[in-house]
């Protein structure tokens, strides 16, 4: 699953842009997953700060 | 809030704005959303314009530049520095902008003009009819409105997601997106009218670092690299920390800017049955540069202007709409963008000696002019063996 630490996250969009399953939103100053996404971890390697994980269930 | 108009506008940022603005003047009712509280914030973006770009749209005025560009540097991943003075850097040299008062001013026109702006209102939906677009499903303070429109346009940003709900793949490989982080800093000893550019692969690996001054002893520092170079301990912000210590270290840092900007080829299309999407949202910004408020402006107000007939036709069928379409992709800028797709796919691939060997031979040159064609010309004779690789680099020339 998606862990979004949002603790981290700067609400830039970048990851909602490369998401290749449109599972992620970005809702005004928060960041959304959805049941879509497929732990592919292309947003994991953009997020300019580090603020998304992919954690192996 | 409506429940119908003849246009209805998703994103308040300077596409939707022109959109807005040139459709509501040809008399249209128009209705703009934005899903942040506060239009123009928060800023994503190096704030730099091209002068004559920027009086395309609206003449100067001091309330939202922030500081004319005179020079512009660029400095080879081995510290050597190539100076481009304005006879020769052309449209490279320009303003430095304050977008959150930019981006107000230009909302506020198309409000003054009559559309209708509303906030912290976001488009949660498509309302589909018979497979077309027909508006949007609207949230705002917890209320849903069903806002109905003939055409509606998508300016919603790198971070789009109304095209894509109405059928449309807007995804950007991750080769293709620059990450970015930016500082605006405080207390650096920089010239304020001389913008900076820093390439390398130890510097930003399929991107540059840049130095935009904002005012005396200010400054966006700030950095783009590939998406497929950014990982666990370099990311973007692990660059610009690295070159901030190095160059700076004893700004101060006022402000934490972060963005994606695409450096993909447009969307195959950018219109469908009753919708046009228009700046970021149809990744429209230019591949080298990453520059996008020119790109925004234009595409909205011709979006606005292809509303306008549309509806005076009575048909706003894809067809219908599709001179936005190629309209766009003839202009300046649309050949800019084939054609700067084409240097980037080049650009982005260099190592550092052949980044030093191009920048050294174009500064030995008694340039006339400094552009991309310049680059172009010097990429080649650099490395002669690219055009075979990209035969299609030779139309440019």
């Amino acid at each position: 699953m998606l862990n979004i630490r949002r603790d981290i996250c700067g609400y830039c969009g970048a990851c909602v842009s490369v998401c290749p399953e449109g599972a992620l939103e970005l809702i005004d100053a928060y960041l959304t997953v959805d049941h879509t996404c497929i732990d592919c971890g292309i947003c994991e390697k953009v997020c300019p700060l580090g603020a998304l994980e992919v954690i192996k269930e | 809030m409506k429940r119908q108009y003849d246009l209805l506008i998703i994103g308040g940022g300077p596409g939707g704005a022109l959109a807005a603005k040139t459709a509501v003047e040809k008399g249209l009712s128009v209705c703009l959303v934005e899903k942040r509280p506060a239009i123009g914030a928060p800023v994503r973006c190096a704030e730099g314009i091209g002068k004559e770009l920027l009086t395309d749209f609206l003449p100067p005025d001091p309330k939202w530049i922030c500081t004319d560009i005179e020079r512009a540097e660029l400095i080879a991943p081995d510290g050597f520095s190539m100076l481009l003075e304005p006879r020769m850097a052309g449209n490279e040299v320009g303003y430095i902008l304050d977008r959150k008062v930019f981006d107000r001013e230009l909302i506020w026109k198309a409000a003054e003009a009559g559309a209708e702006t509303y906030v912290k209102a976001r488009a949660t939906a498509p309302i589909m009819k018979d497979g077309a677009v027909a508006g949007a499903v609207i949230e705002q303070h917890g209320k849903i409105y069903d806002v109905h429109a003939d055409i509606v346009i998508a300016a919603d940003g790198i971070e789009s997601k109304f095209a894509r709900w109405a059928g449309i793949n807007t995804t950007v490989p991750l080769r293709e997106i620059e990450t970015c982080a930016q500082y605006l800093m405080t207390g650096i000893d920089i010239d304020s009218q001389k913008t900076s550019f820093f390439l390398g692969n130890e510097v930003a690996p399929a991107g540059y670092v840049w130095i935009f001054p904002k005012g005396d002893g200010i400054a966006n520092v700030g950095l783009g690299i590939g998406g497929g170079k950014s990982g666990a301990g370099h990311r973007a912000k692990d660059y610009l920390d690295r070159f901030v210590s190095r160059m700076f270290p004893d700004g101060k840092i006022i402000e934490l800017i972060i963005g994606g900007v695409s450096i993909c080829k447009p969307l195959p299309c950018t219109v469908a049955d009753n919708m046009m999407i228009v700046g970021d949202a149809a990744r429209i910004s230019d591949p080298i540069t990453g520059g996008g408020i020119y790109n925004a402006m234009y595409t909205g107000r011709l979006a606005g202007e292809t509303a306008v007939n549309a509806i005076e036709l009575g048909n706003t069928k894809k067809a219908s709409l599709m001179p936005y379409d190629s309209e766009w992709r003839a202009s300046k800028m649309g050949k800019a963008l084939d054609r700067n797709y084409a240097v980037k796919e080049v650009f982005t691939k260099l190592s550092d000696e052949k980044l030093n060997t191009i920048i050294h031979s174009i500064a030995k040159l008694n340039l006339e002019e400094f552009s991309t064609l310049t680059l172009i010309t010097e990429l080649i004779r650099a490395n002669p063996s690219l055009l075979l690789e990209l035969k299609h680099l030779r139309s440019f020339l």
